[in-house]
């Protein structure tokens, strides 16, 4: 015990360096940085210098017209305080009108051309990160239609830059590098993970596949690495629907991950590597449709963002985009997948508008429609669609071990939007704001249950006499 | 003075208000011409609907949800704008110098409407002294932009009425108004400069890229 003590105190000096303004490309570094937990990676962030000159070139490399123009004209008239839901939750704390937020920092930034220091970049971090999750909610309210929440973005960029990102951040966007996806899970693991679930499964759903790397199928399926990485059983279900639906599909072997924490992190190079990885499966297996699985921002970072990182003149990936909730509202209205209207959710159910495809991706009537075929009694939030507010846990928040507190007094705004609908049952077909209601139960226990769609469309699915296993039948007569 | 203010001092003015406006406004746009994001975004369907949409009162949820506030803010910039364009006093001028004039709003009601953006002046200062949320946001600059906007239209007022030295109070108002024309170009009052791109750019980003309504 003695030795080990000694030999963790000498290690610091050999030790590389945390804190860097580099993003994190070897596996060596990530290792130290997941082995620290951000215990010492703090503490080294407290003395990290800022490189003014450095900083200096990125502004004016990157902080261009636009948001030049919003930090110039912004009236300071704080109508933009109770459209964020920080503000509303913290009781209408002045720090947290959004206005302030971004003036007190990035306005700060450009007046001061960069020359800011070490505890003036903490703070930016943990306003960056600790009292926005770039929802874009305050925006939609501005009269000038001053975007503070993708002033944010280019804020965690800038702060990105210099080194200053959470630990988890730093994390991400330093797996995406590694890894080509959110975690630690290699094109190997993925693929190993696909033929797993078909095994599982297989005998209940006779013919189930999971097709890797079919070239000319007439829908990629990307996923979010959590579902290979915690939740295999996701992967398997979305096989089991597209397989009852009939559907010609794929999943690519590269690029099968589409989320992307680099894009929470404000590390753009590696957005672009990543997006760029998906596009190029699009391409190499010459697909027609692309179909993303139930994430918010993966669809933000994939479909709407991310041509423009990728640079794709027209706006648009290589081939159309499609959320989940597309997919299957096309299944049920073609009639590819029928469900039992009996199996209908009888009690009032809910629904969350996730922001990174509701207000920023206007797929609004989609997922309401699709409520129409699952829900008997469905209640809406108030307010919803565009004008929703964010689950509490968007933008990497979820993810970050220094912002919980923040994070857990941010969720009583989605708290009191769900009370107030007198319902028991949340349907999220986004991960983050799943992850968000789920602790949302932990922390202020209301009795509510939540559910992506995957598991509930697998409950009301009717599976077709041919798909159906042989056993099932001879069990069906006893 | 007198002189001095009434005619090269209105053309100083006026040509920096209209030169520095055009300058501010190329100087955005070739900017944005550099920003990759922004003209690919535009979209002109989008852009006038997210204008009618925030220049019409109550077409917003948002206007929908204060409107004391709304009707407050309509009211003090419409008789902002539109008062000294309007005010037979102004009009005279013109036509004594240029021979041209234009419709004029009727005295007693231009005397109003200075009294409008004279309340509203009040108003907005009574906000940014006592709501801590926007005093939060509040600098120095905010109250001498406040002053900046609302001076003109109280010694006008003033020189209106009458009250007081009659030619010191329009000497006054010339500094007054001549001193606002030159702000607006450079100071956060370039708002009202901007307002039509940024909601167009804004309103284009809402439909067109995200989908969305912005109102």
């Amino acid at each position: 015990m003695a030795e080990e003590a000694k030999t963790q105190e000498e290690k610091p000096q050999d030790k590389r360096p945390l804190v860097s303004r580099v993003p994190v490309k070897d596996k060596e570094m990530l290792d130290l940085l997941l082995a620290d937990r951000g215990v010492t990676y703090y503490e080294e962030m407290k003395k990290f210098p800022v490189d003014t000159e450095a900083f200096k070139k990125t502004l004016d490399a990157s902080c261009k017209s636009r948001i030049r123009t919003w930090l110039k004209i912004c009236a300071h008239c704080g109508m933009c305080a109770d459209t964020c839901f920080f503000y509303l939750a913290n009781d209408r704390d002045p720090k947290q009108v959004p206005s302030y937020k971004i003036q007190s920092t990035l306005g700060e930034i450009v007046k001061r051309n960069g020359d800011v220091d070490t505890d003036f970049m903490i703070n930016c971090m943990d306003t960056a990160w600790g009292k926005c999750t770039c929802c874009n909610r305050c925006g939609m309210y501005c009269p000038h239609g001053i975007d503070m929440g993708v002033m944010f973005g280019y804020t965690r960029g800038l702060c990105f830059s210099q080194g200053f990102v959470p630990h988890e951040m730093k994390i991400g966007s330093g797996m995406h590098w590694i890894f080509n996806a959110q975690m630690d899970v290699t094109v190997e693991d993925y693929v190993e993970t696909c033929e797993w679930m078909v095994e599982e499964n297989e005998e209940y759903y006779p013919g189930l596949t999971i097709p890797v790397d079919k070239v000319g199928a007439d829908i990629m399926y990307v996923v979010n690495a959590r579902e290979p990485k915690h939740y295999p059983q996701d992967l398997a279900v979305a096989a089991i629907l597209f397989h009852l639906a009939g559907e010609s599909w794929t999943v690519p072997s590269k690029g099968w991950e589409g989320t992307s924490l680099a894009m929470f992190a404000g590390d753009w190079a590696c957005c672009k590597q990543q997006v760029e990885n998906v596009y190029a499966a699009m391409e190499r297996l010459k697909v027609k449709r692309y179909v993303g699985t139930e994430c918010g921002h993966q669809h933000r970072a994939t479909i709407t963002e991310g041509p423009y990182w990728a640079g794709r003149k027209s706006g648009d990936p290589p081939v159309p985009g499609l959320h989940y909730v597309e997919w299957v509202l096309e299944a049920l209205e073609t009639g590819k997948l029928k469900l039992d209207p009996a199996k209908k959710i009888k009690e009032p159910c809910t629904l969350q508008d996730p922001c990174n495809y509701v207000r920023n991706h206007g797929l609004t009537d989609v997922t309401r429609k699709i409520m129409s075929y699952i829900a008997e009694d469905f209640r809406e939030m108030s307010p919803n669609r565009e004008h929703n507010f964010c689950c509490g846990g968007g933008g990497g928040m979820n993810g970050i071990g220094r912002y919980r507190k923040e994070r857990n007094i941010g969720l009583k705004v989605k708290r009191d939007q769900i009370l107030a609908t007198g319902t028991k049952f949340v349907v999220s077909a986004c991960h983050n704001c799943w992850d968000a209601i789920r602790d949302l139960e932990e922390v202020y226990k209301i009795g509510i249950k939540w559910s992506f769609l995957k598991p509930i469309l697998l409950e009301m699915v009717i599976v077709p006499d041919h798909l159906k296993p042989k056993e099932e039948e001879e069990g069906a007569n006893e | 003075m007198y002189e001095f203010l009434s005619g090269p001092m209105v053309w100083i003015a006026f040509i920096i208000f209209i030169a520095g406006s055009l300058y501010r406004i190329i100087y955005m746009l070739q900017g944005a011409k550099k920003d990759k994001i922004v003209f690919p975004h535009m979209s002109f369907k989008h852009s006038v609907a997210s204008l009618i949409h925030w220049m019409i009162p109550f077409n917003s949820r948002y206007m929908r949800q204060r409107p004391i506030f709304t009707i407050i803010s309509f009211a003090f910039h419409i008789c902002l704008v539109f008062t000294p364009i309007f005010l037979l006093a102004h009009i005279v001028l013109f036509d004594e110098s240029w021979n041209i004039s234009w419709w004029h709003i009727p005295d007693e009601v231009a005397d109003w409407m200075a009294i409008v953006v004279i309340a509203g002046g009040i108003f907005y200062l009574l906000r940014r002294l006592t709501d801590p949320v926007v005093n939060n946001v509040t600098d120095a600059s905010d109250y001498l932009l406040l002053t900046i906007t609302v001076l003109p239209f109280i010694t006008g007022f003033i020189a209106y009425h009458q009250w007081f030295d009659n030619r010191t109070m329009i000497i006054l108002h010339m500094i007054a108004g001549e001193i606002m024309l030159i702000a607006i170009p450079f100071t956060r009052l370039s708002h009202m400069l901007f307002f039509v791109f940024t909601r167009a750019y804004y309103g284009s980003e809402s439909g067109y890229i995200r989908r969305s309504k912005d109102w």
